[in-house]
């Protein structure tokens, strides 16, 4: 008796999981479907733009100032013990470029737009705004998902390079005019080191499959939740909770699939 | 007069719960319709599978001789574009000002220059009386105000058939008779066909043509308003008069207080 409930519960449980990944999977290709309507009105897109990408500015700029610093410290001390400290542009430029630019941005991106973006489009849903817009024969996906969606994909890539060259000047700062690190090796290293198509361009896609993967899950959360309080609460946490955990599981999977040899 | 929207045999039901069961209902082009009914009596389900959001389980939705339910999404919105719908709370556009939610079906679906929208804008806010009120946002008017607002932005695009979602809930004397009569003059202005879902009775019987009443699902009356104010019906009678016993019970289902306060098994 008790096996047959848990094995009821785990095939409830399944058949859920199975119809979100596939309500999720309609809800994206319907975004992609209705996006070529957008060309006709970019300025959606770009009032999006200003409002997730302006917004998220200051603290991806703050971030990566400190994560620079911070990785210059750390680095000049290890780098130190070889006697390679000459390295230390080379260590932070690739550091902030092939990982923790795109990382830490769709990571702050995912708590400070991702949820901003849940809870608008959760009580947009409560208020029957969403409704109302399916009244006046205005689909929601093409005037309220897909704009926010395109800008969200434009806005984590640009901020993650904002990331990275504040870091980068961060890491300069420390390790330059801080510990006296020689600023001819620190940015020729860097120069000769870095390469434009497999550490920057590389991790420039990183940050549009992570754009891609945060705006959707934000959005999407925002409109599964049921237009009540608590579920439009639930989904704001859902939505760090799940980008954190995809961000992780892309960038380890980008990372074997364009990092290896 | 040939009907703009006939029900025929309309089931509908959430999970296993009933909603509707067989409803038969014929909207006539140019009347105003009132739906009445209690709370949960699913009359705003009606108003939901007439616009298309919801698929009935059995029957059928006509509009303009178009079966709802069997519509591509295309031809739903072209469908819906010659209807305007008040929603209960207003469902106004938090981010957009008064002026930019009555605007908004107009950029949507025309392509008139600026200034027309502007003009177009500002007589349907002179229509509700809150030409005025067009640069504030919806969080610095009142309920009753954004109401207004809505009401002119679901007339924005001159609509066939306008669907009220209790116009008359939570609005003051003055602005429940000033709302009753707009309705009734813009149905009259427009040429269109209203349909007021409400249980407010005295409006709805001042501005209505012809009235249903629904309870549990199913029509338990209809006929004008001067018939039901001289029905014997039971359900009429307790309704009309706000009476507490009848056979609309007030209290949900179930055991009864003694029950539950296990005072029926003592001796």
């Amino acid at each position: 008796m008790i096996g047959a409930k848990v094995l009821s519960k785990v095939g409830a449980a399944l058949r859920d999981y199975v119809e979100s990944i596939g309500m999720g999977t309609r809800t994206f290709f319907n975004v992609l479907g209705v996006s070529p309507g957008l060309l006709r009105r970019p300025r959606l897109i770009v009032e999006q733009l200003h409002f997730i990408g302006n917004y998220s500015l200051l603290i991806i700029s703050l971030s990566g100032l400190f994560v620079g610093m911070v990785l210059g410290l750390q680095g000049y001390y290890t780098l130190n013990k070889y006697g390679s400290e000459q390295a230390l542009g080379l260590l932070v430029a690739l550091g902030l470029t092939r990982e923790l630019g795109p990382v830490i941005t769709a990571l702050l991106f995912a708590g400070r737009a991702g949820t901003s973006l849940t809870a608008e489009i959760g009580l947009m849903k409560a208020g029957e705004q969403l409704s109302a817009m399916e009244m006046m024969a205005v689909n929601p996906i093409q005037r309220v998902l897909a704009p926010r969606f395109w800008a969200g994909v434009i806005a984590v890539p640009v901020l993650a390079s904002i990331f990275s060259a504040v870091g980068i000047l961060g890491g300069y700062l420390v390790g330059v005019q801080l510990i006296g690190v020689d600023e001819g090796a620190f940015w020729s290293q860097m120069q000769g080191g870095v390469d434009i198509w497999k550490d920057i361009f590389n991790g420039f896609i990183k940050s549009i499959v992570f754009g891609v993967a945060i705006t959707f899950i934000a959005l999407y959360q925002g409109y599964e939740a049921q237009p009540t309080p608590e579920d439009v609460a639930r989904a704001t946490t859902r939505t760090v909770v799940i980008s954190s955990l995809v961000i992780w599981w892309l960038d380890f999977t980008l990372t074997a699939l364009m990092f290896s040899k | 007069m040939p009907n703009l929207v006939e029900i025929r045999d309309l089931h509908f039901s959430y999970g296993k719960r009933a909603i509707l069961t067989g409803l038969r209902m014929d909207f006539p082009r140019g009347k105003v319709v009132a739906v009445m009914g209690g709370s949960g009596s699913g009359k705003t389900t009606v108003l939901r599978l007439i616009g298309g959001q919801l698929r009935p389980k059995k029957g059928q939705v006509t509009v303009q001789g178009q079966v709802v339910h069997k519509l591509k999404t295309a031809e739903l919105y072209l469908l819906r574009r010659k209807m305007g719908m008040l929603f209960q709370h207003g469902a106004l556009f938090t981010d957009l000002s008064v002026f930019e939610n009555v605007a908004f079906p107009l950029r949507e679906h025309t392509d008139l220059p600026e200034e027309l929208i502007r003009n177009l804008v500002l007589m349907k806010l002179h229509a509700v009386g809150l030409r005025n009120a067009a640069m504030l946002k919806p969080q610095e008017i009142s309920g009753g105000m954004a109401r207004r607002v809505a009401l002119a932005r679901s007339i924005a695009l001159d609509p066939e058939l306008i669907m009220y979602d209790e116009p008359f809930a939570g609005l003051d004397p003055i602005s429940m008779g000033v709302t009753a009569n707009l309705i009734r003059n813009l149905n009259t202005a427009l040429g269109s066909t209203s349909i007021l879902v409400s249980h407010d009775v005295q409006e709805c019987f001042a501005i209505a043509d012809y009235v249903y009443f629904l309870s549990q699902g199913k029509i338990v009356a209809s006929g004008t308003p001067a018939e039901m104010l001289v029905s014997t019906d039971p359900y009429v009678k307790q309704f009309v008069n706000a009476e507490a016993d009848g056979p609309v019970p007030f209290h949900y289902p179930g055991k009864s207080l003694a029950d539950d306060l296990g005072l029926g098994a003592r001796r």
